[in-house]
């Protein structure tokens, strides 16, 4: 089963992807997504025995500590905020009360 | 006299500063005037030069003499991926272009702490995604030895900029090739640590299993000082490993394997004749060596970069800092903000990414990639019982012409040596062996080392027998 990306599939995807993708890059972007996916669904006929797919790597932890002192970072990332009401981070609302 | 100062490597450089031969501040001046001549566009900004930094390097150099670091007063060029607190980190996206970062990645504090100085920051393609710096939002990195070409990607700018000796060395960051790749390209050296060995944190994610930093330089010897400074575990990363986490490697290589069924295919007959000449230089015995798992490789690995990269570059919404594009309803600021922030292959990579992590294909994608992945390490694991380091070519061609490889999947395609190390999170190193001529340029091209995770050291004697260095 190789998947056969189509118009709306992108689409679809995008709009998965909070993207937009407009009429004029839409074939483009399907005839890139049959030829990409065409390549890497070399893999559906691979047999391979399933659970021994284990990385080599440990999760290391860090002992606790004493968290940095309250507001140290504040200044500059609020600098960064594109909206803001004093230190707090202003966005939309999204919940009507009517 | 200024000029030839940019064109030091590090230890050279060291050593006119102890022997009192030049000043940190004549070298920074040198380095700086070059940065700023900038004819591949290597950099997207040259910095101003921080003089407490600079007096500060110069004063240790002269109280501390061979005691101070090697790093001590070197001026660096940093990918625009690695956060420096207080500049611009904009992964060359139109997203980040006025992002300034907020703290210092954890391999900058280590530079800092070891007197290095910060020259610029370099060109990349956007959020490390292609392999030939074209998909960068500001305009494409050109190859030093041929400015029809590309620099290679994603690090073209920090290869370029110590190709061309606009910098003494650089940071780049490798997801699937992305420091060898530029360095075979540009004729330089450039190294992809054991994962783990270097800290993620203020990295700006890719991949985040795939992604390390790594040093691009002019020697072996100068890969190895960096990634001396570099290496070590830190709490802000933890999935930097531990200390005795791999058995104790000599750093001898008796033994190099080749995996010749791999480079019968596609390869450039002048690349295979040099990797061969390049090869029985070393005096080592060369064993033909099967890695099955090669074959599927590629396909696994870019199966789990979109899936790593998508979701990685979600946090990119709008909101909190970065591009932000406002509309009707708060949905129309994240569609906003990401379609107009995002460029094209950033997107392509986050929408094949939704699609082999979407509930129907999982199982057909990434589950079976990430199996992929695991006999792909199972093999190299054995090989690695027979054999001190494996050999390819780092590129299957020299670098080619901008705007030649417009189809993504043909530019995927040139990765096929590179991505292992990145999947098997295996040290593999690239240095110069060669040029090839094309149209009466002769085009540098690389050998790639790849040694068990841990023994990083032997990449660096395989590669010091290849540029003739004494490391040992």
């Amino acid at each position: 089963m190789t998947a056969h990306a189509t118009p709306d599939d992108v689409k679809k995807l995008a709009a998965l992807a909070r993207l937009t993708v407009s009429e004029e890059e839409l074939p483009a972007f399907v005839a890139e997504f049959e030829a990409i996916l065409g390549y890497v669904g070399q893999l559906e006929t691979l047999d391979i025995a399933a659970g021994s797919d284990i990385l080599p790597y440990a999760n290391t932890f860090r002992t606790e500590g004493t968290p940095h002192e309250k507001g140290v970072w504040t200044p500059d990332i609020v600098k960064a905020f594109p909206n803001r009401e004093g230190d707090a981070l202003s966005v939309k609302q999204i919940i009507a009360n009517d | 006299m200024e000029s030839n100062l940019a064109s030091l490597t590090i230890t050279e450089a060291a050593r006119k500063l102890r022997a009192k031969e030049c000043t940190v501040r004549e070298l920074w001046g040198a380095c700086h005037a070059a940065a700023k001549t900038d004819a591949v566009h290597a950099y997207l900004e040259v910095f101003d030069a921080d003089d407490a930094a600079i007096d500060a390097a110069q004063a240790r150099i002269d109280a501390e003499g061979e005691n101070a670091s090697v790093l001590c007063g070197i001026p660096l060029a940093i990918k625009d991926n690695i956060l420096i607190k207080g500049k611009v980190a904009s992964a060359a996206s139109e997203m980040l272009e006025h992002y300034e970062a907020t703290y210092d990645a954890t391999a900058i504090k280590k530079l800092r702490n070891a007197g290095a100085l910060f020259l610029g920051r370099t060109n990349m393609d956007e959020f490390a995604l292609g392999g030939s710096t074209e998909n960068s939002a500001f305009g494409p990195t050109t190859n030093p030895h041929d400015t029809d070409r590309v620099a290679g990607g994603t690090s073209g700018g920090s290869a370029a900029a110590v190709a061309a000796h606009t910098a003494i060395a650089s940071l780049g960051s490798d997801t699937g090739g992305s420091v060898r790749n530029p360095a075979s390209y540009c004729g330089v050296v450039g190294f992809k640590p054991t994962y783990g060995s270097i800290s993620r944190s203020g990295l700006i994610a890719a991949a985040s299993s795939f992604d390390q930093i790594g040093p691009i330089t002019k020697t072996v010897a100068d890969a190895k000082a960096l990634f001396d400074v570099l290496r070590g575990t830190d709490v802000l990363d933890s999935s930097t490993a531990p200390e005795g986490s791999y058995p104790e490697f000599t750093h001898e290589v008796k033994t190099i394997g080749v995996p010749r069924s791999l480079l019968e295919q596609g390869l450039d007959p002048y690349v295979v004749q040099a990797f061969n000449t390049a090869l029985e230089a070393t005096g080592c015995k060369i064993v033909d060596i099967e890695i099955p798992s090669n074959k599927p490789a590629l396909a696994a690995y870019y199966i789990i970069n979109f899936a790593e990269v998508s979701t990685n570059l979600s946090r990119l919404d709008g909101i909190r800092y970065g591009h932000a594009a406002r509309g009707e309803t708060l949905l129309d600021d994240y569609l906003l903000s990401r379609t107009e922030g995002f460029g094209k292959e950033t997107k392509r990579r986050i929408l094949l990414g939704t699609f082999v992590l979407s509930a129907g294909y999982i199982d057909a994608y990434y589950r079976k990639a990430v199996a992929a992945r695991s006999a792909l390490i199972r093999e190299f694991d054995e090989a690695f019982k027979t054999v001190d380091v494996i050999a390819t070519p780092t590129m299957p061609t020299p670098a080619f012409k901008i705007g030649e490889k417009s189809d993504p999947l043909s530019l995927y395609l040139e990765d096929v040596f590179t991505v292992t190390a990145n999947l098997t999170g295996m040290p593999a190193i690239s240095v110069p062996m060669g040029t090839v001529d094309r149209e009466g340029t002769k085009l540098p091209i690389g050998i790639q080392f790849t040694a068990p995770r841990g023994a990083d050291e032997r990449v660096f004697t395989i590669a010091a027998a290849v540029t003739g260095e004494q490391l040992y």
